[in-house]
């Protein structure tokens, strides 16, 4: 069963939702469960959500950052894609 | 990402459940005394193979993450194993309860082979005599073989699953150290007076001693899963795992074998009936149903209004209050400040007449006891 990741998060290096996780829209965001872990995890923030789904579509997690976030709440959201990342949702 | 600030949230209800029961059938080879839903007799009705099968159709369309699959005793249905691997092929992750009678090493090994498969064998005592009282005669030692097998074929963590009642409330560590023996995970369930377990709930539910136990044991084992079942104790102080709301309508559901939908797994009656999903399909029933519509609207805190712990266990369990006579807007019979029992006492002349009978039955007329169980291996009690 797949735990949480080894590596260490690094936002200058690609990352997408995990092949596991599903994602299901709701009226305050989305529901994410990972299939694997069976940890379901609440995304209530429209802005975080949008990152997620279109992480894939960029080269780098600081790409995606810089794309759709601004400048004073980079570091916010780039800490809530680590902990996802170290729960397992993100991977390379 | 608190859980608790999207309680509001939830209590308005989710656009597909988080955690959907569904009984593949009423048939069981045992009569356990508290079964929740009168299980015995498999009910002629019962969903078709393709109509099972459109079900997980539909769950998958909805994007239910995983089902919580019972009974009866689900392995009792001969398509069991072809619903569980339609389900899996869809994405859709299976959490099946079973007594264990037919899970051999051969169906040990078909689990073990299964992705996004998670098992739990249910067992209400540490040892053959708790466990049998409420199980029936050979069913611990069914359970320990189911077990065996599991561990044997290295299916992973399985789960043993525990309804907490007052004679193995004192056994929990025992539990704990048999699922460390296996590798596996303790998950405890609160005793609810409905289906056969109205009859025995006043002698078998903990006392409001054992429930003050029971909260700081489960407090101090945040990995003892509970499935949300004890929020009722999370008045005493610090909330326990979980949403701490009832989910009836709103998180949660239940679907029987004959594809009626109850607004939860406790509640199997005509009052908390929403629709069937022969009839209009099961996401229609989820959205549309006045029942569920209902239960989304914001509740009054009613006798509980004046209560500082209002907010920490939301009046409990509707499934108990209903079945013990009490309204919704009364405190849960197991309240721990005592509310319950004062306000089932006021109902005592009138209660046990007046008491909602939980309906359909599907219980067997005459119990039948398992065959003599063979020696097991490895045991531990």
């Amino acid at each position: 069963m797949p735990a949480s990741q080894t590596v260490d998060f690094d936002p200058s290096r690609h990352a997408r939702l995990s092949d596991q996780v599903s994602l299901r829209d709701e009226e305050f965001g989305a529901l994410a469960y990972h299939h694997g872990t069976r940890r379901l995890v609440f995304i209530k923030s429209p802005k975080l959500l949008a990152l997620l789904r279109h992480l894939d579509d960029f080269d780098t997690v600081g790409d995606a950052l810089a794309a759709s976030v601004e400048l004073d709440e980079r570091a916010s959201y780039g800490a809530a894609l680590g902990a996802l990342w170290r729960s397992g949702l993100l991977g390379e | 990402m608190s859980e608790s600030s999207l309680r509001p949230r939830f209590e308005r209800g989710l656009a597909a459940p988080i955690c959907l029961t569904w009984e593949l059938t009423y048939a069981c080879n045992l009569a356990c005394i508290h079964c929740l839903s009168s299980s015995g007799r498999r009910d002629p009705r019962e969903l078709t193979t393709l109509e099972a099968t459109s079900l997980i159709d539909e769950i998958a369309d909805m994007q239910i993450f995983y089902v919580n699959i019972g009974g009866g005793e689900p392995m009792i249905r001969r398509d069991f194993f072809d619903l569980v691997e339609h389900c899996v092929a869809r994405r859709v992750g299976v959490k099946f309860s079973t007594n264990g009678t037919r899970l051999d090493r051969a169906a040990a090994r078909r689990l073990a082979a299964t992705n996004y498969l998670d098992v739990q064998v249910s067992l209400d005592g540490a040892d053959v005599a708790t466990n049998d009282q409420v199980r029936g005669v050979g069913s611990y030692d069914a359970a320990r073989r189911a077990m065996d097998n599991l561990a044997g074929e290295n299916f992973g963590p399985f789960k043993i699953s525990v309804v907490v009642t007052r004679e193995n409330v004192a056994q929990l560590d025992q539990f704990a150290s048999l699922a460390l023996h296996y590798g596996a995970q303790l998950r405890l369930t609160r005793l609810r007076p409905s289906g056969r377990g109205a009859d025995v709930w006043h002698e078998l539910r903990p006392t409001l001693e054992q429930g003050r136990w029971l909260y700081r044991w489960l407090l101090d084992r945040p990995e003892v899963l509970t499935g949300d079942s004890f929020f009722h104790l999370s008045a005493l102080g610090a909330p326990l795992e979980g949403l701490n709301l009832c989910g009836a309508g709103r998180v949660v559901c239940l679907i029987d074998p004959v594809g009626d939908v109850y607004a939860c797994p406790f509640v199997i009656h005509e009052q908390f009936l929403a629709g069937n999903v022969r009839e209009s399909g099961f996401s229609t029933v989820w959205r549309d149903s006045e029942l569920f519509r209902s239960l989304r609207q914001p509740g009054s805190a009613g006798a509980c209004a004046s209560c500082g712990s209002f907010d920490a266990c939301r009046g409990g369990c509707m499934a108990a209050k209903f079945f013990t006579g009490l309204e919704r807007t009364d405190p849960d019979p197991e309240c721990v400040f005592g509310h319950g029992e004062a306000a089932m006492a006021a109902l005592a002349p009138v209660a046990l007449s007046l008491r909602p009978v939980p309906a359909p039955t599907h219980s067997r007329r005459v119990a039948v006891a398992l065959p003599a169980p063979r020696e097991r291996r490895g045991t531990l009690r």
